[in-house]
């Protein structure tokens, strides 16, 4: 729906491609998932390994307090113009979900003053295994779990795991220490998830988030041709 | 006009971003002042007389055709503390965007053209109802619903309140509901005739100075 066919101003409903003066508006991808599983860690790793050839910004949605934002100035993975926090009242869910208005104003405002910009990361704060993003708000998600938390989650399914763009399975390296089955996760996530592709990942190791990361430059050439 | 698009307005999941803000609940709260239902219903009656009346005179205003500018600027003069006047033009952003994609109207659109920013959230809302064909009564009747349900539903969160226990507070503040909505309404009509000098400008001191107390906290769970 583009309002603007009718009436003048700028955008009202914000799924549309295009900004108020025509131009293709940013890639946006969400990233969700449990607390602790390293949606922030990822984040930051993507930064580090796109910001040289994309122009990119972040959006952190914390339940209580800056730190994702925080975490991510402190790391100085973009200049902090490029990183704003929203804040979800006590619901992280609603606030990529059900009423994203305060996150589009976020993404908005930040290809307003720092675009033109090729790819926006929207991160969800740490929620269940329910939350997803509404298409209102991003173009694609990648739900972020641990091998860490469990390695019945993939079993367990729920939306996030079900129908993300891209699951990620992240800090493989603590698998033989938790006692987790890899290759369980895999067969699990491969019979909720059919053809949608999964990422196995230990951002311990260089270049640890190179999958996630082509997977990332995948979307955005799709996005832009 | 259809009267159930006050009720699409007027719900607490309309996508307007109310949800992150608590009118003042969680500072109240953490200074010790709300507790338990009881001491909700005195802070949602205190702030339904106060800023509640004052957002429904300004809502029902916009809704008589008042002019925008000239409400926005009535809205700041009786916001003293910045943190809310911040708050207040965030969640009318927020809820321009909602109108415009429910009720889409010229009106709204220049509305979103002069305040890019936003306009505070009672005058937002008063277009929002007009657009909707809602008359200056439903305006009003919908911001003093506001002004006290968000603190209803933050205090939920905050204390774990028993939430029937919350509800049976708004319930039992439906009279001065009443009551506030046909003084906004009488307010907004002298506004209308006089200017908006005649609006009331009625505000509770506590709410004021704990919005700037909130917004220096590191740590909090709401915006506002």
């Amino acid at each position: 729906m583009h309002l603007d066919h009718t009436h003048s101003g700028p955008a009202a409903v914000s799924a549309d491609a295009h900004r108020p003066d025509g131009a293709r508006r940013a890639l946006r991808i969400g990233l969700g998932g449990p607390v602790g599983s390293g949606k922030t860690a990822t984040v930051a790793a993507l930064c580090r390994a796109l910001r040289d050839e994309l122009s990119l910004a972040v959006v952190t949605n914390d339940i209580y307090t800056r730190e994702d934002a925080a975490f991510l100035l402190r790391e100085a993975v973009l200049p902090p113009e490029r990183i704003t926090a929203v804040e979800t009242g006590a619901c992280p869910h609603t606030a990529i979900r059900d009423d994203i208005s305060a996150n589009l104003e976020a993404v908005e405002d930040l290809e307003d003053e720092v675009g033109p910009l090729d790819l926006i990361l929207v991160e969800s704060g740490g929620d269940n295994l329910t939350a997803t993003f509404s298409k209102g708000l991003v173009d694609a998600q990648i739900f972020v779990i641990d091998v860490a938390g469990g390695d019945d989650i993939p079993r367990k399914g729920g939306p996030g795991v079900t129908t993300a763009d891209l699951l990620v399975v992240n800090k493989t390296d603590l698998a033989p220490y938790v006692g987790s089955d890899l290759t369980r996760m895999a067969a699990d996530a491969k019979a909720q998830r059919a053809e949608l592709p999964v990422v196995f990942q230990s951002l311990r190791t260089e270049d640890g988030v190179a999958d996630v990361a082509a997977w990332v430059r995948e979307r955005l050439a799709a996005w832009t041709v | 006009m259809s009267r159930a698009a006050l009720l699409v307005l007027a719900d607490g999941r309309f996508p307007a971003g109310g949800h992150a803000h608590s009118g003042g609940a969680e500072a109240a709260v953490r200074a010790g002042r709300i507790t338990d239902a009881a001491h909700l219903e005195d802070f949602c009656r205190g702030r339904l007389h106060t800023a509640g009346l004052v957002a429904g005179a300004l809502a029902a205003a916009a809704v008589l055709g008042v002019d925008v500018r000239e409400l926005d600027a009535a809205a700041d003069a009786r916001t003293p503390s910045p943190a809310l006047r911040t708050a207040a033009r965030r969640l009318g952003r927020q809820l321009l965007r909602a109108a415009r994609a429910s009720w889409p109207a010229s009106e709204l659109d220049a509305l979103a053209r002069e305040f890019p920013k936003g306009a505070h959230q009672p005058v937002v809302l008063g277009l929002a109802a007009r657009a909707a064909g809602l008359g200056p009564d439903d305006a009003a009747y919908c911001a003093a619903y506001e002004s006290v349900s968000g603190p209803a539903t933050a205090t939920v969160r905050l204390l774990s309140l028993d939430p029937f226990d919350a509800t049976g507070v708004l319930a039992r503040l439906a009279p001065a509901m009443d009551s506030v909505a046909d003084r906004a309404v009488a307010a907004a009509r002298r506004a209308a005739a006089e200017g908006v000098d005649a609006l009331p400008a009625a505000s509770g001191p506590l709410l004021e100075v704990g919005a700037e107390w909130h917004a220096a906290w590191p740590v909090r769970l709401f915006a506002s």
